[in-house]
């Protein structure tokens, strides 16, 4: 049985741009389902990241709801969203976003120090998740001592540790040559299918795309089609 | 403090920079101490001053000489409880350089009116028995090394001795201490009776009188009846409490406090400048990184904490190690070597030095922080 998880509904995003009003999305209908794996296609500009951060509750609709679990994130103030994003959503960025005064595992601890667990707890939830993306042995390495592939890896593990029902991914290969690319998708793949977890991911990148279970294709602010990963 | 780590990580995100302003806060604080314990010497001075003690001097100047028969006719003043004496000496030990404070005194007299003076009692006993013994400040034992039994020669540049010399010869039967942790021991006391008979001139003169009262409260009336005692006489005197006579003696020297005051002002609104552009700088470099923190759950006033946490970090690393240090080379390093008497780092002064550093931390800090909470996660993630 399908149960779903992500609800938007005639979403529409105007920025405002000087004396200029841009629309970015308009009247945006979506549903994902939980433990889907969707993939965002699209040309520059057509609103794939903008849906994205709606979603994760990063950006809020000019009009329009987004709800996500049951939550009506267009409703929230910025500290429940705060509040919320830590709970629900694990981001991974196109360039890792590792901050890079930290060890691997004190980026992955990063999300753990909003919670209550004490330092030993923290430690041992970002050793599991370090261990999950394969990286036990780089925990005391700096992001600059790591190749691309491993700091993506950081930051899905960074994503992942405090258990988020949803990943959202924009561009998480972009950064990476094909190979690295490919241990990263079927990284995500795994995720998807062993931890149940539910994950949109923005790609311009057709091969990329295909490890998803569904691919929608967005223009012009509108989703133009669904295919078949 | 679970966000201590990651404050102090990020601090250290451009040591270069970070070492430089951590170095002009403990320069701006290591002036602070320092000029605060001179603050200290010479407001303190007051402070240090027994309400219960005043002080009677020539009307015209304290380097005329009184009759030493006034003491008589001074502890007769109603309120008058013990009345002592003592008369500048302007002695140098071996070099001109060397000039340190000696006092001939009546001894006993002395060690009543000034009670925080301790001394051993048998260092004590031998005082009082050899009336060629002197008693010497910690601070000045400490300067020349010298030793109870000691032998010491004073060139006094006024009182030439009967015999022609200027050279007195006194052997140390003690040293004293300060109970006051900031009062003085910068200096030497000596008979007044073997000085008084041993110099060529000026005898039966003193130099000024010291005397303790029933109650502050009389005060005005007893320095009034004395100095009345000796109105339209060849030595009139003033009397006055130690405060004010301390606070005259400071007044020569000028506003001291207010000249400290603008010097510190000045370096405080420096480094307000200097760890507010560091902070901004600072911030402005991580513009992404405060993004991943908003992104991943860090709600607004959290961000506005850490980076307040830092700016505040860089001011009490920097303010301890120059509070420390101005307090380690005034309090140990140069204790009894200065000679100004009181000067000293106390705890009031290091609490203050904690407020300042606290604030300051803040108001260099404030502007970044807010800038860093106003961030909106997508516009800042577009600075990636």
């Amino acid at each position: 049985m399908n149960i779903e998880l992500v609800k938007l509904q005639d979403i529409s995003r105007i920025y405002q741009k000087g004396q200029e009003k841009v629309e970015v999305l308009h009247k945006l209908n979506l549903e994902i389902q939980r433990g889907d794996f969707l993939a965002l296609m699209g040309p520059s500009g057509s609103g794939k990241t903008t849906l994205l951060n709606l979603i994760g509750g990063l950006d809020k609709p000019t009009s329009g709801s987004v709800i996500v679990g049951g939550e009506p994130l267009h409703t929230m103030s910025s500290g429940t969203l705060s509040t919320w994003r830590a709970r629900h959503v694990g981001f991974i960025f196109q360039f890792y976003n590792l901050l890079p005064v930290l060890t691997a595992q004190k980026n992955v601890e990063l999300p753990l120090l909003l919670t209550n667990f004490s330092g030993k707890e923290r430690a041992k939830r970002a050793a599991t998740a370090l261990s999950i993306v394969g990286l036990e042995d780089r925990a005391k390495h700096y992001p600059r001592e790591l190749s691309g592939g491993q700091e993506q890896r950081v930051a899905i593990a960074r994503a992942i540790v405090s258990d988020p029902t949803l990943l959202l991914c924009d561009e998480p290969t972009g950064d990476l040559d094909r190979e690295t690319a490919g241990e990263i998708l079927e990284l995500l793949q795994a995720l998807n299918r062993n931890h149940e977890k539910t994950i949109v991911m923005v790609t311009h990148d057709a091969q990329a795309a295909g490890f998803a279970n569904h691919i929608l294709h967005m223009d012009k602010g509108t989703l133009a089609k669904e295919m078949a990963a | 403090m679970k966000y201590f780590y990651l404050v102090w990580k990020s601090l250290w995100r451009k040591k270069v920079r970070t070492i430089l302003t951590i170095l002009s806060v403990f320069v701006a604080f290591l002036l602070f101490g320092l000029l605060n314990a001179l603050n200290q010497a010479f407001g303190g001075a007051t402070d240090l001053a027994n309400a219960q003690r005043l002080i009677t001097l020539d009307k015209i100047s304290i380097i005329n000489s009184l009759p030493s028969a006034y003491l008589s006719r001074i502890e007769s003043v109603a309120g008058v409880r013990r009345v002592a004496h003592a008369s500048w000496f302007g002695g140098y030990y071996q070099d001109p350089r060397n000039q340190f404070a000696q006092f001939p005194v009546d001894p006993e007299r002395y060690l009543d009116v000034y009670p925080e003076l301790s001394i051993p009692d048998g260092q004590r006993e031998e005082w009082l028995r050899k009336r060629d013994s002197v008693i010497v400040g910690r601070a000045v034992v400490d300067q020349f090394g010298w030793s109870v039994g000691d032998r010491i020669p004073i060139y006094s540049s006024i009182w030439t001795k009967k015999d022609g010399g200027q050279v007195w010869d006194f052997e140390i039967a003690g040293v004293f201490d300060n109970d006051d942790p900031r009062g003085n021991t910068a200096f030497m006391l000596i008979h007044y009776d073997y000085f008084d008979e041993g110099r060529a001139f000026g005898n039966g003169t003193i130099g000024w009188f010291i005397l303790t009262i029933d109650d502050t409260a009389n005060a005005a009336s007893v320095a009034n009846a004395i100095d009345t005692q000796f109105a339209n006489s060849p030595n009139e005197t003033k009397t006055d409490t130690e405060a004010a006579f301390a606070e005259s003696l400071i007044g020569q020297y000028g506003n001291i406090a207010l000249i400290i005051t603008l010097i510190l002002s000045a370096v405080f609104f420096t480094i307000l400048l200097v760890a507010g552009n560091t902070m901004a700088q600072s911030v402005r470099e991580r513009i992404p990184e405060l993004a991943v923190l908003k992104t991943l759950g860090f709600d607004d006033g959290s961000v506005l904490r850490i980076v307040l946490a830092e700016s505040t970090m860089v001011m009490l690393v920097g303010g301890i190690l120059g509070l420390g240090t101005a307090t380690i080379v005034v309090n140990v390093l140069l204790a009894g070597k200065i000679p100004i008497p009181g000067v000293y780092i106390d705890a009031e002064a290091i609490s203050l030095g904690l407020v300042y550093m606290l604030l300051a931390g803040i108001v260099a800090g404030i502007f970044p922080a807010h800038r860093a909470m106003r961030l909106t996660i997508v516009d800042a993630l577009s600075h990636v």
